[in-house]
């Protein structure tokens, strides 16, 4: 499964277990504006450092934090590409 | 070091007359009434007076041998627990004290000082008893005991035909304390091996007719997961070592419906504090009232501080803290709260995690997961994360089904996180639950915490 689908899939899941309402998904959305908060994002990451075995906001410094969803799964493709 | 008029264990075992005692392990059954198990280690046994014996042995039947022979003879015991690594050894052996190895296997003594074994004619001097303490990392603290404060908690009748048992190994405090009530309550008892499955072990106590047998919360949850279970009926089940929640109790009882279950505090230093015999967890709040007599129990920034005569004397080593305070009061660093008439416990200082600032205890979620009827066994531990620090996270093992199909984890996760919001505040909820086979347990029967 392409990562994407993966990391849109796995938010899609945290927020309905964490009974969050979950905007529309668009590259452009802040990921603040999704409806997840901090807390749902670090699952979200947790989540997908087990899928992946990588955790990018963790193991590089010099990343400043993805503000849109589209900077958060571009980081993870480029990491793992 | 006195001599005194006390009673060696050899003479507290073998006064007691009745037939059909036995020491039991996978390979040997000694009669514990018609000669004297310790006789031919003790032929000579003098060379070993006023010696500091370090005890390093395979099998923990040759541990009791020993124990029975040199109890009121050597000066020292040192009481080696199986998990102790070859390379430990050296420096343990030095911290001891030791001059003397007794072993049943072949060993490589000569990075060992060699032993003096010069002849003393003293008998029954009161033996210092040396225990390891069960730390999950680290050098083990060495706790020394004599025989009076071992059997401090051990009163009542003497209990003819009784036959015990212990998932402990008996080289560590909880499983000495069963193995000292079979020897000096006239009774036998059946050792485990650390080789054996529990099935196995459990169809070997079964045979026996075990009657009393003790474990961890978590050696329980095994039992009650291996489908073994009723192949023993024991009148006698105890708790020790991990802080029982309800539901483990509830489930031993419907398990075993004749069965009189106690939860027993303890721990190497303090010895056993109390047992709670009424079913529920935590203990009576009217347990603090008691004053004048032993134990004596106190909470101090939410600790239960214990003073009581089966507590040890001291750390051996050098720089080493007291054991108790001044006042003679043990810290034993298990957190408690009031729950109306009680005392519940809440987990270990030690173990607390911060999430956020706010102080969680791995225990309390663990409680509150187990909860759940599907849960078998469940782990909680603490995540770091790049967002907020920590997260609380929960390896979970099931029940199996009687028809071996697998239930719907999706499901069971969800409701496991309802029973949690039910009982804990929102910063205590795991938001992760992982399933697993098994959750590990370390040699001390208690579980295998996970950090990372």
């Amino acid at each position: 499964m392409e990562i994407r689908t993966i990391i849109l899939e796995m938010m899609a899941k945290i927020a309905q277990q964490q009974k969050k309402p979950l905007a529309p998904l668009r590259d452009e959305l802040e990921l603040m504006d999704s409806g997840l908060d901090s807390l749902c994002i670090a699952i979200l990451v947790a989540e997908l450092e087990d899928e992946f075995g990588i955790d990018p906001l963790s193991s590089t410094v010099d990343h400043s934090f993805p503000v849109t969803i589209g900077d958060f799964i571009k980081l993870y493709e480029n990491e793992i590409h | 070091m006195k001599s005194t008029n006390r009673t060696a264990l050899k003479e507290l075992t073998l006064t007691h007359a009745s037939t059909g005692r036995f020491l039991l392990d996978t390979s040997i059954r000694i009669p514990l009434c018609t000669h004297d198990p310790a006789s031919r280690l003790r032929r000579g046994v003098s060379v070993y007076s006023d010696t500091n014996v370090f005890i390093r042995t395979r099998s923990q039947i040759s541990t009791v041998i020993a124990l029975l022979a040199l109890d009121g003879i050597a000066k020292r015991m040192i009481i080696c627990p199986p998990d102790i690594s070859d390379k430990q050894i050296p420096r343990l052996f030095e911290v001891a004290e030791s001059n003397t190895i007794v072993s049943d296997a072949d060993i490589d003594t000569s990075q060992y000082p060699q032993q003096l074994g010069q002849m003393r004619t003293s008998r029954n001097i009161d033996t210092e008893w040396v225990l390891f303490t069960s730390g999950t990392s680290g050098f083990p603290k060495l706790v020394l005991h004599t025989l009076s404060g071992l059997m401090a908690p051990i009163h009542g009748h003497s209990l003819t035909h009784a036959v015990w048992s212990t998932f402990y190994d008996i080289r560590r405090y909880g499983g000495l304390q069963i193995l000292l009530r079979a020897l000096v309550g006239n009774g036998s008892i059946v050792l485990s091996d650390s080789g054996e499955s529990v099935s196995a072990f459990l169809s070997r106590l079964g045979i026996a007719g075990v009657t009393h047998i003790s474990g961890t919360p978590s050696h329980w949850r095994r039992v009650l997961m291996t489908g073994s279970a009723k192949l023993i009926a024991p009148a006698y089940i105890r708790l020790s070592g991990e802080m029982p929640g309800q539901d483990i109790l509830d489930r031993l009882q419907a398990t075993y419906p004749n069965a009189r279950i106690g939860h027993a505090f303890a721990s190497t230093e303090a010895g056993v504090v109390f047992t709670v015999n009424d079913g529920q967890e935590g203990f009576p709040a009217s347990l603090l009232a008691k004053t004048g007599t032993f134990p004596i129990i106190r909470i101090k920034n939410n600790s239960l501080c214990v003073r009581s005569d089966a507590t040890a004397r001291r750390y051996i080593g050098k720089e080493m803290p007291p054991i108790a305070d001044s006042n003679g009061f043990v810290d034993t660093g298990d957190i408690v709260k009031r729950a109306g008439e009680r005392y519940v416990f809440v987990g270990r200082r030690e173990g607390v995690v911060n999430i956020g600032g706010q102080k969680v205890h791995p225990e309390e979620v663990e409680a509150a997961i187990n909860r759940h009827p599907a849960v078998a066994a469940s782990r909680v531990w603490a995540r770091s994360s790049p967002i907020t620090g920590m997260l609380i996270a929960a390896d979970v093992s099931l029940t199996p089904r009687a028809d071996r199909t697998r239930p719907d984890f999706a499901a069971i996760r969800s409701e496991i996180i309802t029973t949690c919001r039910a009982y804990l505040a929102p910063h205590k909820v795991p938001v992760q639950i992982y399933e697993v086979e098994e959750i590990p347990i370390l040699n001390s029967g208690k579980i295998e915490r996970r950090h990372a």
